[in-house]
């Protein structure tokens, strides 16, 4: 039986508890590593230290939070013992960036589409090909930085939406729109790169 | 009548929050007449579901890169 955080006294983080966290810490580091064995030993080392610092946990923040928390330390010691320009994805480095009124390119004045969102040519085939996958990681990489950091966050990593308001110091009306913002560049990204971009077929190969 | 500005922001809000009835009704109408809006909101449900699949695939695809490096 799983108790709730709120139930456990101080120092009695069960082990189950504490394992049930593993898959986002490890989306979360995996998110920053990028490399599946330095991801794993984070949340191992992570989820040992929580372990044993157990009674430090004062039930205050959500037992994820806290679990987040140390995990960033984890990761940033990392970068210090590796000693080498970090050229990856920092989830703490980054605070502002340009989307504001980015969305208003996308509306005219009146609130009416400016261009706009045209049909896309079966997009479930889309997602069995690996170019696409490229692309689609290209879109995602191109979004201003908090708002990449947001949207993986919350669609990566799987963060509840307060989760992601208290990683990204939003508040919920900016989260809302940063999100919304988010899902208009990937879709306008995806649109022109790859559903109204001609693919190469074999054909064409052999041209 | 709200915009398509204002519908596509539900929708939006709707992938993430389950919305209340009116906002339901005014995106459901709203998608009946405008099929720019109807485009949006199918592929905004494609690029969710998109971003989770990235992020299940996110393992081996690493995986493969540290082996082509």
């Amino acid at each position: 039986m799983l108790l709730s955080a709120e139930m456990n006294t101080p120092n009695q983080l069960s082990e189950a508890l504490l394992a049930e966290h593993r898959p986002v810490l490890f989306r979360y580091a995996l998110l920053q590593l990028k490399n599946t064995e330095l991801a794993d030993d984070a949340v191992q080392e992570t989820l040992l230290a929580a372990w044993q610092a157990s009674a430090n946990y004062e039930g205050k923040a959500s037992l994820r939070t806290w679990l987040i928390g140390i995990l960033k330390h984890k990761i940033s010691d990392h970068w210090r013992r590796s000693n080498r320009e970090v050229v990856t994805f920092d989830f703490d480095e980054i605070n502002n960036d340009d989307s504001d009124a980015a969305e208003d390119d996308y509306f005219m004045s009146n609130g009416h589409w400016n261009g706009g969102p045209s049909t896309w040519n079966d997009p479930e085939a889309a997602l069995k090909q690996q170019e696409f996958w490229t692309i689609y990681e290209t879109c995602q990489n191109n979004l201003p930085p908090k708002m990449a950091k947001v949207f993986m966050l919350r669609e990566l990593v799987g963060l509840e939406a307060e989760e992601v308001c208290r990683e990204t110091g939003l508040s919920d009306a900016n989260y809302w729109v940063t999100m919304h913002r988010a899902r208009l560049r990937l879709r306008e990204c995806l649109e022109i790169r790859w559903f109204n971009n001609p693919k190469p077929t074999e054909e064409n190969d052999h041209a | 009548m709200p915009s398509c500005r204002e519908i596509t922001f539900l929708i939006s809000k709707g992938l993430d929050k389950e919305s209340n009835l009116v906002e339901r009704l005014a995106v459901g109408l709203h998608v009946l007449m405008c099929d720019r809006c109807r485009n949006y909101q199918t592929q905004s449900q494609f690029i969710q579901k998109a971003a989770h699949r990235y992020s299940e695939q996110l393992k081996d695809r690493l995986e493969k890169n540290n082996k082509l490096s």
